[in-house]
């Protein structure tokens, strides 16, 4: 079986994380990015042994840990197994997992050390339910937070890349399938054009793919809705509700209206918005315009809207704006009385609160909305990461492959193969969805060329 | 009226394969058609091959099938197309005679020992205790048997249309089968409706071939079959290119109230790949013309097939469209071209042998199976076949994997994910086509022939030379220093590749895209005298080393999967912990395999981990108990 790694220590805040690397390469993943400081041989050391030593990334440090060697079929999943026990911190956790990752060890499913000691003959057979549900609930649980990604802006990009892959495997299909029909010819120029779009697409998404990120530096949020719905209110009733305010980021400039807070878990990087609604002036009409960008470039927008009086065509207009992003209406003072049309909201938007700002009333159920979207609540930080990581390691696998491409094509390699590692690439982006690529490039073919006796 | 091994219904391109090869594989094989004239008939195309058609042809070929060898006597034109674009999908396609090849097929059927013909309409199929127990024919004879294979094609329930006339019948005018599928229904098969179609045939006389682009055959002609020799392939006819034009599609579109596929009496779903000119013009309006084939039918017919312009308009409506095209401006048209509907299974009902999980003895092959083209069918047929006689005689199931072949992977295609159109084999749809090669067929496949008995010791041991001087050459060429010289480095550079400075394999150098086997010759002085067919093979694993070699690794890891057996008939929700979507997908296909389980969509990795543990428990319980 393939070598796996994962982090495997409980997802409560400690002192210390475990890294579990198990498979027949555990020992080599873990001398790749281990340096023990008695310069003892990783690959030499016995089972049950240790080594204190640091986790590098391609010689530069990353944390001091303690590296347990387990040989097969004395570990947990009865395959060797490398288990290094750094600082619990999650940006080190996770940046010291993703260096396994790139050494060689996979994403470990869900479940799977447990299934490999069970297959291992390592626990009892009448343990397998016990296995199974390990399995089924973190598989359920998996699943639930992959499809929260979905809806991240992440996924919207990689979606965006494997569209276009799927045009180019397309016209490859069409090209290769079809030679009697009169379709166009694929030119390698324009292939190799159209596959480095897709290529620095792809690259700019793991260069700002950083899944510890929104937990380090939270999540990129924009307060929006017109004037005098009380956004500045809310900005100042959440930046002052707790008083533990995240330290800056070296580097990071901030403007006067942005502030870092902690709600519970999550740590929000607000913006307040200018009042976004129709207007001639053309200097409030540039803020309001910054306004939109902010939010379109956020990964959460709190929308507020007046409780006390009906929706005006500014908050139609808004709402149409902002109807696709990732979305909690708050609705305002509800201090007074409530006349808002809430059901014309409701057909919009699915996370929707009621509070008042000023009375600093409601902003617990706020953070329990926050909580749901980014599924923090119910599913542990660790998988949280585990999905992150494993969606970033799908976009990683894919700009590899698209490389490759680009260079098997200025080398003059034939289409057929060429062909064969765009597949690759948009299999791993495909992942991502879990659709199956004959079936989407063939779909593809029959959509857009006209083929056939 | 007798007993027999095995019964096949039909006697298309799928009927004979399978007839064919259970006979010899020692079954006595009864094979049924409506029509004695009408043994492999091609109501279509008169034509095999074409894009991974010409895979499946080789492939069959490989196996012991008949469908190569019978292309080769009967080809009228032959080209291998693709070239240039790379050998995965180099593909072979022939223009065939088609009266000869229905002559062929049906004398190689006559002679086959063990196979008897006979023309009658099967009207129920018998079977006792979930297994089949033998035919009835719609003038009440029995015939008692232990496999039928159905292989109907259009034939079931047939149904022509041609504007607003529509009519019982088979393809080319033949008589329909009208009662089977009542009785397959009954026995519990689920039925669907396909449709599909065909265009008119013209007479050449009338046809002005001097304003129209020629299309000749290669000059040097590779047969399907590994059996055919090279030596006195000669292409008798050319092909002709025309276009429609805007008076063709107008014609088209001030009609379409007439045509059955847009008033809807048509119901069958219809195939994506061979949509109708009217569709063709509907969906793609913005095209200004489409382009059309004029292929001859054969040498003793005057009869032209007008590839590109199926329709199920008028046929008044058929003329004056034809009439507006270069070239056919006199147009005599003989034979009307139609729509036809016809029933079919839903291949998830089926096992990757095509055997019916639900009635032992009932397979599937061909159109009724949900799939399209003479070689789809024909694969089908073969391998319905040889698992009919594998089981009759007590053997393990011939069951060809994705990676091993086209032929698995639209048999896998087919009984795992079904199809909701007519299904077309196509190069995209296999992951593994650098590995499975038309050229290489005989090696992935023929070794499985020989071992199931479809393929003499002779030819076996043949391949084995072939494979055996491929590598013997591969180790040389790999081995062999070449050093720089003057006169090489001018040819590199000639060829826009970097000369050499120090000395280097000559695999090296046949590995640049630049280069080649043969071209090199002059700079390898001891090369042995090789065979075109060997040549090419050490070429090609030169210089796709590194992409077979990661292939062969990704084949390696899915077979693993497909060798966890799943048992049939199990009742997935019964399965600790898997999500009720998963158990009821498990449950609708029976995969057999945990491979196929994990190909079928909804099915997540986590189910997959589940079925691992859980049927390794169960294993654990079958040792205990």
């Amino acid at each position: 079986m393939s070598t796996v790694a994962a982090v495997s220590t409980p997802d409560a805040p400690g002192g210390i994380a475990v890294i579990r690397i198990s498979g027949e390469d555990a020992v080599k993943v873990a001398e790749r990015i281990f340096k023990p400081f008695n310069s003892e041989k990783i690959s030499e050391m016995d089972g049950y042994t240790c080594a204190y030593g640091i986790a590098h990334d391609g010689g530069e440090r990353i944390d001091d840990c303690i590296l347990t060697i387990f040989r097969a079929p004395h570990s947990y999943t009865g395959e060797n197994t490398a288990e290094l026990s750094c600082h619990g911190g999650i940006y080190v956790t996770r940046k010291i997992l993703r260096t396994i990752l790139k050494n060689g060890a996979e994403p470990a499913q869900p479940g799977e050390f447990t299934k490999r000691a069970f297959l291992n003959g390592k626990l009892d057979l009448t343990q397998a339910e016990a296995v199974m549900e390990i399995i089924s609930a973190k598989g359920e649980r998996e699943l639930k937070i992959a499809e929260n990604l979905r809806e991240g802006a992440v996924f919207r990009r990689a979606k965006k890349c494997s569209d276009i892959l799927i045009k180019i495997l397309g016209d490859l299909a069409a090209w290769a399938d079809y030679p009697e029909e009169d379709i166009p010819a694929v030119d390698p120029d324009n292939l190799i054009r159209e596959l480095t779009d897709v290529r620095n697409r792809l690259s700019s998404l793991v260069e700002n793919y950083d899944c510890g990120r929104m937990l380090r530096e939270g999540i990129s949020t924009a307060i929006v809705g017109r004037p005098n719905v009380g956004k500045s209110t809310l900005f100042n009733c959440l930046s002052g509700c707790e008083r533990s305010i995240v330290t800056d980021i070296a580097g990071t400039t901030r403007d006067v209206i942005e502030e870092t807070v902690r709600l519970g878990d999550i740590v929000l990087r607000l913006s307040d918005t200018a009042g976004i609604h129709s207007t001639d002036d053309l200097i409030e009409g540039i803020g309001i315009d910054i306004a939109v960008k902010t939010a379109q470039s956020a990964e959460l927008v709190i929308a507020v809207f007046d409780g006390s009086c009906p929706l005006t065509e500014d908050d139609f207009n808004l709402i149409k704006k902002i109807k696709d992003m990732n979305c909690v209406v708050v609705i305002n003072k509800t201090d007074v009385k409530c006349v808002i049309n809430d059901n014309f909201l409701k057909s919009y938007f699915i996370h929707i609160v009621y509070l008042s700002a000023k009375e600093n009333e409601g902003t617990e159920k706020l953070k329990s909305e926050i909580e749901n979207i980014f599924s923090i609540s119910d599913a542990s930080v660790n998988s949280v990461c585990a999905a992150n990581e494993r969606q970033k390691r799908c976009i990683e696998c894919a700009l590899e492959c698209v490389d490759n491409s680009i260079s098997a094509l200025r080398s003059g390699e034939l289409l057929d193969a060429v062909n064969i590692i765009i597949d690759e690439a948009e299999q791993h982006l495909l992942e991502l969805t879990g659709e199956r690529i004959t079936n989407a490039v063939v779909d593809n073919v029959f959509s857009r060329f006209c083929v056939g006796k | 009226m007798g007993d027999f091994d095995v019964a096949v219904v039909g006697a298309g391109h799928a009927g004979v394969e399978a007839a064919l090869a259970s006979a010899r594989l020692g079954c006595k094989t009864v094979m049924f058609t409506i029509s004695l004239d009408q043994i492999a008939n091609m109501p279509c195309n008169p034509s095999i091959g074409g894009t991974a058609k010409g895979h499946l042809v080789r492939e069959i070929d490989a196996l012991g099938g008949e469908m190569g060898k019978a292309a080769d006597k009967c080809f009228i034109q032959s080209r291998m197309l693709n070239k240039g674009k790379g050998p995965a999908v180099h593909s072979l396609r022939v223009q065939a005679d088609r009266t000869k090849y229905h002559d062929y097929m049906k004398n190689v059927c006559e002679k086959q020992k063990n196979l008897y013909i006979k023309q009658a309409e099967i009207s129920d199929i018998i079977v006792e205790d979930g297994c089949i127990k033998g035919v009835r024919t719609s003038l009440g004879a029995e015939y008692s048997v232990k496999a039928v294979i159905i292989a109907t094609g259009t034939y079931l329930k047939g149904k022509i249309h041609i504007g607003e006339v529509s009519y019982e019948s088979g393809p080319d005018s033949s008589l329909p089968s009208r009662y089977l599928s009542a009785s397959l229904k009954e026995k519990g098969v689920e039925l669907r409706r396909f449709k599909t179609g065909t265009p008119c045939r013209v007479n050449k006389r009338s046809i002005n071939f001097d304003i129209m682009e020629r299309q000749d055959g290669d000059e040097n002609i590779v047969p399907f079959s590994f059996d055919t020799l090279t030596d006195g392939l000669e292409n008798k006819v050319s092909c002709y290119v025309t276009y429609t034009n805007s008076n063709t599609h107008e014609v088209i579109l001030s009609n379409l109230s007439r045509s059955p596929l847009y008033s809807g009496r048509i119901e069958g779903v219809g195939p994506r790949y061979c949509p109708s000119i009217e569709d063709k013009i509907v969906r793609f309006s913005d095209k200004p013309r489409h382009q059309l084939f004029v292929e001859p039918m054969g040498l003793t017919t005057e009869e032209y097939y007008l590839q590109g312009m199926s329709s199920s308009l008028p046929e008044d409506v058929q003329l004056s469209f034809l009439q507006t095209i270069e070239g056919l401006e006199d147009v005599e048209i003989m034979r009307p071209a139609y729509a036809i509907e016809y029933d079919c299974c839903d291949p998830i009902q089926l096992l990757p042998t095509l055997e019916f999980k639900r009635i032992g003895g009932l397979y599937g092959a061909g159109q009724f199976n949900g799939s399209s083209g003479y070689e789809e069918a024909a694969a089908q047929g073969l391998v319905a076949g040889v698992n009919a006689a594998l089981k009759i005689r007590g053997k393990e199931p011939m069951i060809l994997d994705r990676a091993s072949s086209y032929i698995g992977t639209l048999i896998d295609d087919l009984v795992t994910k079904g199809c909701s159109d007519p299904y077309r084999m196509m190069t995209s749809r296999s992951e593994y086509r650098l590995i499975l090669r038309q050229d290489n067929a005989d090696q992935r496949l023929t070794p499985i022939g020989y071992k199931i008995g479809l393929i003499s010791t002779k030819r076996y041991e043949r391949l084995l030379r072939k494979i055996e001087l491929t590598a013997f050459e591969l180790k040389r060429v790999s081995n062999l220093n070449i050093a720089p010289s003057a006169k090489l480095n001018a040819f590199l550079e000639e060829r826009l590749t970097a000369p050499i400075s120090s000395g280097c394999k000559l695999a090296d150098l046949i590995r640049r895209p630049q280069l080649g086997y043969d071209m090199l010759n002059p700079f390898d002085t001891d090369r042995p005298e090789l065979p075109a067919d060997i040549r090419e093979q050490v070429e090609l694993q030169i210089k796709y080393e590194g992409y077979i070699s990661k292939q062969l690794a990704q084949i390696n890891n899915i077979r693993k999967l497909e060798n966890k057996k799943l048992p049939v008939g199990t009742d997935y929700s019964l399965v600790y912990g898997l999500r009720l979507e998963a158990a009821e997908k498990l449950n609708k296909v029976q995969p057999v395999s945990i491979g196929q389980a994990s190909r079928i969509s909804g099915v997540s990795p986590a189910d997959i981990s589940l079925l691992t543990v859980w049927l390794e428990h169960r294993k654990g319980d079958a040792n205990v108990s």
